[in-house]
C-alpha cells in the first residue's frame, strides 16, 4: 500500500448527501477480478450520458477537476454496500482523500486499506472547503496527515482527528495482514482455549 | 479480558469480549472470526492477494462459499449469457478448489443467497462472529450472532488470519413495543425504524432490537429486520436468541449435535443483555401503531405510510436536505402530494436476502390466492435458496405464484442489485421486497419502491400500491 504523508492538489466539490457505493461504482463494474482499472467507472451514472459520452455538467468532467486528488462531499458518504470497488475506483481515478461531515462505517474502513484518507469535518468547515473547492485549480488544498490538518489556499488550516493506529498504518503504508500474522501465537492460543470453552465451533 | 467483567453488559459487549484475541491500549482489538461466508463478487481479489503473498487460508473449514450475486435466475443448464459473470464464477470455483473451501455452486440444491444459506445450514450460530464481503451480513444478527459486512481487503485478512482488526462500536437499543397489526410485518418495522433514525442514524453503532413486537417475529422476520440494519447505518444488528432461535437450529446440517448441542445451549442461554446494561442510544417505537410502509425516494430513509402522500421537499428547512429530496423526487418521477396508493407500478420483485425466505413467499402467496397479476405489470419471484424453492414447491406456493402470473425463478440475488440479467429498464417502476432504493440500484434509471412481500403481491394484482390491511382489494 502506498504511504500517505502530505497530499496537495485540486479538490472537487460533490454537493450531495448520502452518496452511496452504487453511485460511486455501479454494479456492472463489480464483475472484475482485479483491483485496478475501475477509475473509468467512478460515478459512472452521473459522469456519462446514456450514449457513453461525458456529461459536461458533472464536476469531474470539468477541465479544472480532471486531476482531482481530493473529494469534498456531503454527509454520510459511502453508504450502502461493502464493495471495496468504491475506494478502488476513487484511487484509480487519482483521489486519495475524501472529506465529509460523515462516512458510512464499511466504506470508511475500506479507505484505510487502500491508502485513502477519509477526513471528518464539521458542517461549517465543510462549507468552507466547498467554497475553496469551487475555485478549482486556483485553490488547491494541502492535506498533511502527520500534522493532522487541511491547509486551504488562503492560509487557513483545519485540524482533524484520526485514530492513531490507522494514522500509523497509512503513514507507513503498513500491511495489516503482515502485522496480524506477527500475532500468530496469540491467535493459536485463543483457538486452543476456544476448543475447551466452545467446542461445538 | 475486560476490566469490568462484573458490570452489566449488553449482548454485543458479551459477544465482542468473548472474541478478543488481543487488545491494544488505544482500544484497537484483534477479534476472532468464527464463520466466514464468501461469494463470487467480493472475493477474487482477496484470493489473488493470498496467492501473490504466498499466504494460506488459516481455517478453511470456517469458511463457506456460495455463488449468488451474478448467477442467472433462468434455466441454469444453459450457458451463462454474461462472459464476465461466468469468469467471476469460474474464478470462485478455482479459488475454493485451490484453497480447500466448501462451495455450493449454481447446480447445488443448497445454493442461494449467502445470508439465506448460512442460517439454513446451521453455519450461522448464536454467539458467533460472522463476516462476509457483503453489507447485508447483518442479517445473521437475528440469531444473536455478531455479524457484519467487510471489504475485500478484510476478506483477505480473515482468510489469512481468521481475525479482524476492530474497534468496538457503541451500543444502540431499538425497542418496538406492542403487537403488530395484521398486514404489518418485519419489513414495515425495519423501514419505520430507518425512517426514524435516518440512513446514518446507526453509524458507529451495533443495534440490538428488543421489545414485544420483535420477540413475536419469526426467525425469518427477525432476519428481515437485522438485514436492513446497514440501511440505518449500523454495521450489525442483533436480537437476543431465545427458544425460537434455538429451535431453528435443531438438526440443521452444521448445527452442533449431542453433547455439543447441550454445551452450546448452556452458552446460548447467557446471550442477552444484562439488566441495567448501558446503551449509548435508545430508540422506542410503538409497533401497534405501525402501518404498511412504502419508500418514495432514493434513500431507505425516504419512507411513508401506504395511507400517506408523497412528501413535499419544499417544506424541509435545511437546504442540503431539501435539494437531496427534490433530486430524489425528480429521479423517481413523482410529484409531491400524490397519494401513495395512486402510484402505478410496472414491475414486482419478490426475493433478496431481505425477503426471499419461505415465510416471505408464504405471505406473498397468501395475498395472491385467487388473483391475477395486473395486465400492465411484470412480476417475478426469486426464492432465496434452492432449499427455500424446494420447500415452497412442496407447499404448492409456486403454483399460486404461477397461476397468478408471476415468473418463478432460480435462487440468487437477482434484481436486488441487478448484476445478473434481471434488471429494470430506465424509468420502470418496481415494487420490490429488496433493501435498497438507490439511484440505478435495480437498473440504470430504474425506480424502486421498498415494500413488504404482502404489499408487493397486492401491488402486483392492483397495478398500483394498495393498503394490504384492506385486502382482498375490490378495485
Amino acid at each position: 500500500m502506498e504511504k500517505f504523508t502530505v497530499l496537495e492538489g485540486v479538490a472537487a466539490p460533490l454537493k450531495l448527501v448520502n452518496v452511496d457505493t452504487d453511485m460511486i461504482i455501479p454494479k456492472q463494474y463489480l464483475k472484475t477480478i482485479k483491483r485496478t482499472g475501475l477509475g473509468t467507472g467512478l460515478f459512472s451514472e452521473m459522469r456519462y450520458n446514456e450514449d457513453g459520452t461525458e456529461n459536461p455538467g458533472f464536476v469531474l468532467n470539468q477541465p479544472a477537476y480532471r486531476n482531482t486528488k481530493i473529494l469534498v462531499a456531503g454527509d454520510n458518504f459511502g453508504c450502502g454496500s461493502s464493495r471495496e470497488h468504491a475506494p478502488w475506483a476513487l484511487l484509480d481515478f487519482g483521489i486519495r482523500c475524501v472529506i465529509s461531515t460523515g462516512f458510512a462505517d464499511i466504506f470508511y474502513n475500506n479507505c484505510f486499506k487502500n491508502g485513502i484518507l477519509p477526513i471528518v469535518v464539521t458542517q461549517d468547515q465543510l462549507d468552507k472547503l466547498f467554497d475553496d473547492a469551487e475555485r478549482g485549480a486556483n485553490a488547491t488544498l494541502t492535506v498533511d496527515l502527520a500534522a493532522q490538518e487541511i491547509r486551504g489556499p488562503d492560509g487557513g488550516a483545519i485540524a482533524f482527528e484520526i485514530d492513531p493506529f490507522r494514522k500509523r498504518c497509512l503513514m507507513e503504508g503498513l500491511d495489516d495482514i503482515g502485522l496480524t500474522l506477527e500475532k500468530e501465537t496469540s491467535i493459536t492460543r485463543f483457538e486452543t482455549t476456544m476448543e475447551t470453552t466452545r467446542p461445538w465451533l | 479480558m475486560t476490566n469490568s467483567a462484573s458490570a452489566p453488559r449488553t449482548l454485543y459487549d458479551k459477544i465482542f469480549d468473548d472474541h478478543v484475541v488481543e487488545r491494544q491500549d488505544d482500544g484497537t482489538c484483534l477479534l476472532y472470526i468464527d464463520r466466514h461466508l464468501v461469494h463470487e463478487v467480493t472475493s477474487p481479489q482477496a484470493f489473488e492477494g493470498l496467492r501473490m503473498t504466498g499466504r494460506k487460508v488459516r481455517a478453511p473449514h470456517k469458511t463457506l462459499a456460495v455463488v449468488d450475486h451474478n448467477v442467472p435466475t433462468s434455466d441454469r443448464s444453459l450457458p451463462n449469457p454474461d462472459p464476465e459473470s461466468a469468469a467471476q464464477i469460474a474464478a470462485l470455483a478455482e479459488n475454493v478448489r485451490e484453497f480447500g473451501i466448501e462451495y455450493y455452486d449454481g447446480f447445488d440444491r443448497r445454493q442461494g443467497i449467502v445470508h439465506v444459506v448460512g442460517p439454513e445450514q446451521g453455519f450461522t450460530l448464536p454467539g458467533t462472529t460472522i463476516v462476509c464481503g457483503d453489507s447485508h451480513t447483518s442479517t445473521h444478527g437475528a440469531f444473536g450472532a455478531l455479524a457484519h459486512g467487510i471489504g475485500t481487503s478484510e476478506v483477505e485478512h480473515v482468510l489469512a488470519t481468521q481475525t479482524l482488526i476492530q474497534k468496538k462500536a457503541r451500543n444502540m437499543r431499538v425497542t418496538v413495543d406492542g403487537t403488530l397489526p395484521d398486514g404489518v410485518g418485519a419489513k414495515d418495522v425495519v423501514l419505520a425504524i430507518i425512517g426514524t433514525i435516518g440512513t446514518a442514524g446507526g453509524t458507529g453503532y451495533v443495534i440490538e432490537y428488543a421489545g414485544e413486537a420483535i420477540r413475536s417475529l419469526s426467525m425469518e422476520g427477525r432476519m428481515t429486520v437485522c438485514n436492513m440494519s446497514i440501511e440505518g447505518g449500523a454495521r450489525a444488528g442483533l436480537v437476543a436468541p431465545d427458544e425460537k432461535a434455538f429451535a431453528y437450529f435443531k438438526d440443521r446440517p452444521k448445527s452442533p449435535k449431542g453433547a455439543d448441542w447441550d454445551a452450546a445451549m448452556r452458552y446460548w442461554e447467557t446471550l442477552q443483555s444484562d439488566p441495567g446494561a448501558f446503551f449509548d442510544s435508545e430508540i422506542r417505537l410503538d409497533g401497534a401503531a405501525l402501518p404498511p410502509i412504502v419508500s418514495w425516494g432514493t434513500s431507505p430513509e425516504d419512507v411513508i405510510s401506504v395511507e400517506g402522500l408523497v412528501p413535499d421537499p419544499d417544506l424541509i428547512a435545511d437546504e442540503t436536505k431539501r435539494s437531496a429530496k427534490k433530486r430524489a423526487l425528480a429521479y423517481m418521477g413523482l410529484t409531491a402530494g400524490t397519494k401513495i396508493t395512486d402510484i402505478k407500478v410496472d414491475r414486482i420483485f419478490i426475493g433478496s436476502c431481505t425477503n426471499g425466505r419461505i415465510e416471505d413467499l408464504r405471505q406473498a402467496a397468501k395475498v395472491l390466492v385467487g388473483h391475477k397479476v395486473n395486465g400492465n405489470v411484470n412480476a417475478m419471484v426469486v426464492p432465496g435458496s434452492g432449499l427455500v424453492k424446494a420447500q415452497a414447491e412442496a407447499e404448492g406456493l409456486d403454483k399460486i405464484f404461477r397461476e397468478a402470473g408471476f415468473d418463478w425463478r432460480e435462487p440468487g440475488c437477482s434484481m436486488c442489485l441487478a448484476m445478473n440479467p434481471d434488471r429494470l429498464s430506465p424509468e420502470e417502476r418496481c415494487a420490490s421486497t429488496s433493501n435498497r432504493n438507490f439511484e440505478g440500484r435495480q437498473g440504470f434509471k430504474g425506480r424502486t419502491h421498498l415494500v413488504s412481500p404482502a404489499m408487493a403481491a397486492a401491488a402486483a394484482v392492483a397495478g398500483h400500491f394498495v393498503d394490504v390491511r384492506q385486502w382482498p382489494f375490490a378495485g
